[in-house]
């Protein structure tokens, strides 16, 4: 059958201007023209995007899926990094 | 990759507790072997009714009683075969890919709703599907928006926005019918009483008989039994069937005070069980038709394909 090794391509829509591309899903297609105009017939028929990225699916490297994996331990032990670490006194305005 | 059986109870005893806290599971998680068994056989079921489903509304597409009315169900069309697409790519999020589950479908392997091998006789089928067939659907999906599986809740949430309008404009094709001439009232009323209990038998084998129901609310895949979401369409239709001027076909349909629902007559289950061993209507038409599509578009493929071959930009 035909179409078996299509690559697979992950999609992702920018809903209007001044917001980020955000993953929508995936599709198959042969090149990226015609991705493009899959994810276009697929994931905005409703006017949901102003721009389209596809990419191929094993172009993308992604961390460990496990939460508590030591790659992002460095940021678990610096509370002093997020504003309400820091004590102020009553009436401190503007800060 | 092999773990070992120490190993495994601690991943095991991670996914519970990720299921139990209403937390979602996503595609590289690990997750027990049975529990991603259960979600590729629902999902592809799922996408299977989806594409299939577009069958019986396109047979009336040629002869849609105006350009409205055939805009809206060429749209409607067109969704259905995008709901498809959202679950293919749900699905191959947990390693099965499209091309197998439509071998699968194609071979008689895996199955989409029986509702789908019923016919489209009359224009007011259009209607009745999108009230009925549609509401039922979504009265099905809404809580599976809330599935413990990421990209199945993902791929729901899109289509429960996009079932809104279907159901609509079933609803608001079969009113015109009901205020027309007597003739198309009658026929709006044909549709509703067709299309009544296979509806219902749409929510699946009642409670104490639905083989992969209580394990699948365990995993938080299923919110709501079957018996409970059925009750729950009946409850919202009785009012709806008043405000279109039909009845629904039940004589036993009557508000019960007591347990605050309507109770509803006995469904004949055998017909049920009858359409799922493939002897309903229209199920040979069905599968022979979606074959006759994915053969037709060979070609397309082809070109596709050598174009992309040819201009040299598959990059993946």
């Amino acid at each position: 059958m035909t179409g078996t090794d299509w690559p697979l391509w992950e999609v992702f829509v920018r809903s209007r201007r001044g917001l980020s591309h955000t993953h929508a899903g995936s599709l198959h297609a042969p090149d990226a023209e015609m991705a493009l105009r899959n994810a276009r017939d697929l994931y905005t028929r409703r006017s949901e995007g102003v721009s389209i990225w596809v990419v191929p699916a094993t172009a993308i490297t992604a961390s460990s899926p496990d939460e508590k994996d030591p790659f992002f331990e460095p940021a678990a032990d610096k509370p002093y990094r997020h504003p309400t670490f820091y004590d102020i006194p009553e009436g401190v305005r503007h800060l | 990759m092999t773990t070992t059986a120490p190993e495994t109870e601690v991943l095991a005893a991670v996914f519970d507790a990720a299921v139990a806290a209403d937390e979602r599971i996503e595609p590289r998680d690990w997750m027990p072997d049975a529990y991603r068994a259960t979600l590729v056989r629902q999902i592809a079921q799922h996408a299977h009714s989806e594409i299939i489903g577009m069958q019986p509304e396109a047979n009336w597409i040629t002869r849609a009683p105006s350009l409205r009315r055939k805009a809206i169900l060429m749209a409607k069309v067109q969704d259905e075969a995008g709901h498809g697409l959202y679950l293919y790519s749900a699905a191959e999020t947990l390693g099965t890919g499209r091309d197998e589950l439509l071998d699968k479908l194609h071979a008689g392997r895996q199955r989409y709703s029986s509702i789908f091998n019923y016919p489209t006789l009359t224009w007011a089928d259009v209607g009745a599907i999108g009230w009925l067939v549609d509401g039922a659907a979504i009265t099905n999906q809404v809580p599976l928006c809330r599935c413990s599986y990421g990209p199945y809740a993902r791929a729901m949430v899109r289509i429960c926005k996009e079932e809104s309008f279907h159901q609509r404009q079933g609803y608001e094709l079969l009113l015109t019918l009901s205020r027309g001439t007597e003739a198309q009232h009658a026929m709006a009323q044909d549709a509703v009483d067709r299309w009544w209990w296979p509806s219902l038998m749409m929510f699946g084998p009642p409670d104490d008989e639905s083989a992969h129901s209580a394990q699948s609310m365990a995993w938080k895949i299923k919110r709501h039994s079957n018996d409970e979401l059925r009750q729950r369409f009946v409850d919202i239709c009785v009012p709806q069937a008043e405000s279109l001027g039909l009845t629904l076909p039940d004589p036993d349909l009557r508000w019960n005070e007591a347990r605050g629902h309507y109770d509803f007559g006995a469904i004949d289950w055998d017909e049920f069980h009858e359409v799922l061993r493939g002897n309903g209507p229209c199920n040979d038409q069905r599968i022979g038709q979606r074959r006759t599509a994915h053969e037709n578009g060979a070609w397309v493929r082809e070109a596709a394909a050598a174009h992309a071959a040819k201009h040299g930009k598959a990059t993946a």
